[in-house]
């Protein structure tokens, strides 16, 4: 049986008990999926995995406060359901994992820029095992998948999701590269050249919040202090700086707590990098603190507790 | 009025015209395509994509300074200056569904009773030379609200590419005095290419989506909360839909105080937000997301047409799908609304 056979039929199990499950269907054309929410047996004909079922669908957790619900998850995506539940922000007996073993997702902006015509005209998609047939503006053309996956696939050491009830499909045995390549690009660049390109990146910034609202571990949702009122943190202009400064605001806010799931940067409709400030700052997190989020139960992040000395933190010793 | 003009000499305009206006048009950077101020040297990106973010910001900025406050002493009386928008703009390389999108300010922004000097000012000082399109985009649903891929509506100027230019027509006299540049040619009998390439598009497009009954339909869902809840599962509440589309036109206005200066700005509110309609009290009519999505989807294909001899608030040029980032489809929500069956 396919793996999508298996993962139905446990859903289908445990359908009865469950608010709803939440997986992905076709979105609006063949090249795009979009997030479904299962309520009946009949919902299930609908549901799709695979290389464009690329939304984090633990984002939607927080919203199901006391009632019980299933979720779909990817490796990457169970890493943001044990954050939730290291935070205490879902409780693990309200939600029942799906769990698959994932091969991994597509960058739109890779098929994008791979493609001979803008993916807006497509007509059809062929998914094999290693590639992609798109036809786009009547030209067939053939992509190999791992030259358009999602960059956090390429670094990807949790393709199987960690934490599940039911885990789907082959496991795997992730070797991933220790850096990605345009992170090493980036982190090279002089302060100057780094300030002009985030310059350049801000000044597209429409200030939408798409990046905190499709990110799982973004929880204050309508009390976010970018667009309180009272108090006033911050303009509503949208300025390059004053829009640097929210992104500066979010990083902080997820120090310790980004599980690079990437769906800031993916939900971005100006394709602002917004992961080369997360990776960073995760960096500094795993160097100080020793500690990547969502990768171990029962660890909290370093922001969220107090101590008078951290270990690693030389504070006396000046 | 019907001329030519190479692909060469349109960028030659669009430089010529950056001396003396604000050009605004299509231009790529890092992998994206967005519509900037444009100054000699940029690449003009016409048609490799649907430029991200629509034009809407040469008539409606999102942020704009309605004035500044100035005191130089605190008992002293402050100064306040009005800050009219000033000067002349041109957008470039806009498809008609952009174009088309500011038409549906009008009758909420230059009323009888009510005139937005800020809006009217930079309409009436902005021309906008539009792009008809080849093929439609999955997204795109013009032809549905009324419109059609070489809509002249709204623009000033229609190109059509034919070979390699574009014959140009001029929509409105500030059309006319366009195409007066000895940048544009005789169009000869390009014209009827121009008019099979457009009627082809049109025809690709297929058929119309009827929305007539979406109003009465939508409007007999209102207290149907179960409904909205259901639309509304996916939808993450950002604005991302609200900012691309060319015919939102709410706003906010707040004040950015420096001290003894301080300055008050209008910028883009989107109804996704929590804060959209958010009393003093503490209360707010529209608490969900489920309740803001419907009043999304409700003012452009019920409540605005009901008051505004039933014209969609909507051009059709689809960007609130494509770039939604769980994938809303608006015209799955209306029609959801239209085959309702109790």
């Amino acid at each position: 049986m396919s793996q999508l056979d298996d993962l139905k039929n446990a859903i289908k199990s445990h359908l009865g008990e469950l608010e709803c499950v939440i997986g992905w269907e076709q979105g609006y054309d063949p090249l795009h999926a979009t997030p479904l929410f299962i309520r009946t047996e009949a919902d299930l004909d609908r549901l799709t995995i695979g290389p464009l079922a690329v939304h984090n669908l633990a984002t939607y957790l927080t919203g199901f406060k006391g009632k019980k619900i299933g979720v779909v998850v990817k490796g990457c995506d169970s890493k943001s359901v044990i954050q939730l539940l290291n935070e205490n922000l879902i409780k693990r007996d309200e939600v029942v994992i799906f769990g698959l073993c994932c091969d991994g997702v597509v960058s739109q902006r890779k098929i994008r820029a791979a493609l001979p015509a803008d993916p807006g005209f497509v007509e059809s998609v062929e998914i094999g095992a290693s590639d992609l047939k798109i036809t786009v503006a009547g030209q067939a053309a053939t992509l190999k998948l791992s030259d358009v996956l999602a960059d956090k696939c390429l670094v990807c050491a949790t393709p199987d999701a960690i934490i599940s009830d039911v885990l789907i499909g082959t496991a795997h045995t992730p070797t991933p590269p220790a850096s990605l390549a345009c992170q090493d690009e980036f982190e090279a660049k002089s302060d100057a050249e780094k300030l002009a390109f985030w310059q350049e990146n801000m000044s597209r910034c429409i200030r939408c919040y798409a990046c905190r609202n499709a990110c799982p571990m973004c929880v204050c949702r309508d009390y976010c202090i970018a667009t309180s009122r009272d108090p006033l943190w911050l303009s509503q202009d949208n300025s390059p700086a004053e829009n640097m400064m929210f992104q500066m605001v979010h990083v902080s806010h997820l120090a310790g707590r980004c599980t690079e799931c990437g769906e800031c940067e993916r939900a971005c409709p100006v394709d602002i990098p917004l992961m080369l400030l997360r990776r960073y700052m995760n960096k500094q997190v795993k160097d100080v603190f020793e500690l990547q989020a969502g990768t171990a139960l029962e660890q909290t992040p370093p922001l969220l507790t107090f101590k008078v000395e951290e270990e690693r933190i030389n504070e006396r010793g000046w | 009025m019907e001329r030519f003009i190479t692909k060469e000499n349109l960028i030659r305009l669009a430089e010529e015209l950056s001396a003396t206006c604000r050009v605004l048009a299509p231009v790529a950077s890092c992998g994206t395509v967005t519509f900037r101020r444009f100054l000699p040297g940029m690449v003009l990106d016409l048609h490799s994509r649907m430029a991200a973010v629509s034009p809407k910001a040469a008539t409606f900025p999102q942020t704009e300074t309605l004035l500044t406050v100035k005191r130089e002493i605190p008992e002293k009386k402050p100064e306040i200056t009005e800050t009219l928008p000033e000067g002349k703009s041109v957008v470039i390389g806009c498809r008609p569904c952009g174009a088309r999108g500011k038409l549906i300010f009008n009758p909420v922004y230059e009323t009888d009773k009510t005139k937005d000097p800020y809006y009217i000012q930079r309409r009436d000082n902005t021309v906008f030379i539009s792009l008809a399109c080849d093929r439609p985009e999955t997204t795109c649903f013009c032809h549905s609200v009324g419109s059609g891929p070489a809509d002249p509506d709204g623009s000033d100027v229609l190109l059509t590419l034919v070979g390699e230019g574009y014959v140009a027509r001029s929509v409105t006299p500030a059309g006319e005095d366009v195409l007066k540049s000895a940048l544009f040619t005789d169009a000869g009998d390009k014209g009827k290419e121009a008019d099979a390439k457009n009627a082809k598009a049109r025809e690709m497009m297929g058929e119309a989506h009827d929305y007539v009954s979406a109003p009465a339909k939508l409007l007999a869902r209102f207290d149907d909360m179960d409904f909205w809840a259901a639309q509304s599962a996916k939808c993450i509440s950002c604005g991302a839909c609200t900012y691309m589309c060319p015919t939102c036109y709410c706003f906010n206005i707040t004040d950015d105080d420096l001290g003894l200066e301080s300055r008050r700005i209008r910028t883009w509110d989107n109804c996704m937000s929590h804060t959209f309609t958010l009393e003093g009290s503490g209360h707010n009519p529209r608490p969900t997301k489920a309740h803001r999505l419907k009043n999304r989807v409700g003012h452009k294909f019920s409540y605005y047409p009901d008051l505004h001899g039933g014209v969609m608030a909507c051009c059709g040029c689809g960007r609130c799908i494509k770039q939604c980032p769980a994938g809303i489809d608006i015209r799955q929500i209306v029609k959801a609304a239209q085959e309702y069956s109790e």
